[in-house]
């Protein structure tokens, strides 16, 4: 009889992590962040077809990178899931951080107990009432089910430090513009300029009373940034 | 509530009462027996009209049970979403679950797909639904929708009308549907034109259901001393839009008074 190599788990989270990281390492990256109005979720994307960024709920979206089947994949289950609890309770029960951790239940079991850990990274952001932005949620988990908290801005994808540190921290809440012109030279950097025809964002409207998420086209964006 | 993943060959797709099914959340259905009539609410008169910038729905507001009035201000005109609105008549307590599940699932779709259904295909999908209840509608408790909207590809307000077995009729210029469907069907027969404008479509709309209420005892006039007035909402090219109720106390004060006797 044969018997298998002993292989130490650490090694096997290890191998896992790596593969995953490398998947997510080929896409290009997204930025969310807050707004004097909510919160945007900027993502260089050249296709104005296969979407990052999407709506959840009233008030909550969902953005991906790394593999689009699965990200898609995920999406949709996060869209049913919001569906099904505000069908079964009340609008209002649906919740941005109930969301976040099923999304990290099911990564972390798919990468302890599948064949391959999915690649992806994925945001799950709800804009609040309050005018400050002090209700406001965003949610970072990873491919192994890694949930992490974040305030006023995040980065998802493979170059995530680099762009962090170009982008650096808001010192206050900035405006739609202010905040989407820092936020696309940081996703673009020093040697090449980014257009609106390979962004794709979204933004979470504070002031919308029900459904806060809408897109903006390629004109919108282009006007913000341009003038 | 778990994370609904499915495997692909189980996949619902963007039809969320197949979602509801597969998740053990569909609503059961009715068979055998029968309710009386009080042992339910019921809802009855709405009318739909099709105006020069879309179309334009109205119903009153009482519930019956039976003889008895079970309730002054229900109400029975909805939006499903941001262009299109349905009006219920019938069982009051299947009908605004229909109209719930039929807000989601529009609702639903458009996420999961990214992209709104068509009119027609918003038509087909409450038609499907109203064949569903079509085992509840046999122990009495039928829903018959009106189903209105702007349809943004032709640019112009559709209607359409239904009957118990989920049979789908567009009409051309108006429908109406509940006990009082007869009389206010014959007024705005009488006072429809091609070109009316908004402030003309709301009068005759609520002149309908006022001289419906005249006639039928299971449709609620307006009560200008309680301040109730039917749900009047106009769908267009900008969406849909309840009318004021302010306006609506000015449009009945006229019809009063015109019907006034010196």
């Amino acid at each position: 009889m044969n018997m298998p190599f002993y292989v130490a788990p650490e090694q096997v989270m290890k191998d896992r992590a790596d593969y995953a990281r490398k998947g997510i390492a080929r896409g290009r990256s997204l930025v969310a962040f807050q707004f004097d109005g909510g919160i945007a979720i900027c993502a260089e994307n050249t296709s104005s077809t296969l979407r990052k960024i999407s709506e959840i709920y009233d008030r909550i979206a969902f953005a991906g990178v790394g593999k689009y089947n699965e990200f898609d994949q995920l999406r949709i289950a996060g869209v049913r899931h919001a569906d099904m609890k505000g069908y079964a309770f009340s609008r209002e029960d649906v919740d941005a951080r109930s969301l976040a951790n099923q999304y990290a239940q099911s990564l972390g079991q798919i990468f302890t107990h599948e064949m391959k850990p999915m690649e992806v990274e994925i945001l799950v952001a709800e804009v609040g009432f309050a005018e400050d932005g002090s209700q406001d949620q965003l949610f970072h988990i990873l491919y192994d089910g890694t949930v992490m908290d974040e305030d006023s801005a995040v980065v998802l994808g493979g170059e995530t430090d680099v762009i962090s540190e170009r982008l650096g921290t808001f010192k206050k809440i900035p405006t739609l513009k202010d905040g989407l012109t820092r936020v696309v030279a940081a996703l673009a950097g020093p040697d090449r300029e980014l257009f609106a025809a390979s962004l794709e964002v979204g933004v979470l409207q504070r002031s919308e009373p029900r459904r806060a998420f809408r897109r903006l086209d390629d004109e919108a964006v282009a006007s913000i940034l341009g003038s | 509530m778990n994370l609904p993943l499915f495997r692909v060959q189980d996949d619902p797709g963007p039809d969320f009462s197949q979602l509801l099914a597969r998740s053990g959340f569909a609503p059961p259905v009715q068979t055998g027996g029968s309710l009386a009539p009080e042992m339910y609410r019921h809802g009855t008169t709405c009318v739909a009209i099709r105006y020069v910038d879309g179309v334009l729905l109205a119903g009153d507001r009482r519930a019956t049970s039976g003889h008895l009035i079970s309730h002054r201000t229900i109400e029975k005109v909805f939006p499903a979403d941001n262009h299109s609105g349905v009006a219920i008549a019938g069982a009051a307590g299947p009908a605004v679950e229909m109209v719930r599940l039929f807000q989601l699932q529009l609702e639903h779709y458009e996420k999961v797909e990214g992209t709104a259904l068509s009119l027609e295909g918003k038509a087909n999908q409450l038609s499907q639904m109203i064949r569903a209840n079509l085992p509840a509608a046999m122990q009495g408790l039928a829903v018959v929708p009106i189903f209105a909207g702007y349809d943004v590809k032709r640019n112009e307000g559709r209607l359409f009308e239904f009957d118990v077995t989920g049979g789908r009729y567009e009409e051309a210029d108006h429908a109406s549907t509940g006990s009082g469907s007869l009389h206010a069907g014959t007024v705005i027969k009488l006072g429809f034109r091609r070109d009316l404008a908004e402030a003309d479509v709301v009068r005759l709309a609520v002149e309908a259901l006022y001289e419906a209420a005249d006639e039928d005892s299971a449709t609620g006039g307006p009560d200008p001393v309680r301040g109730i007035f039917p749900v009047v909402a106009t769908i267009s090219a900008d969406g849909y839009q309840r009318i004021g109720d302010a306006e609506l106390r000015d449009v009945t004060a006229a019809i009063i008074d015109s019907r006034r006797e010196n």
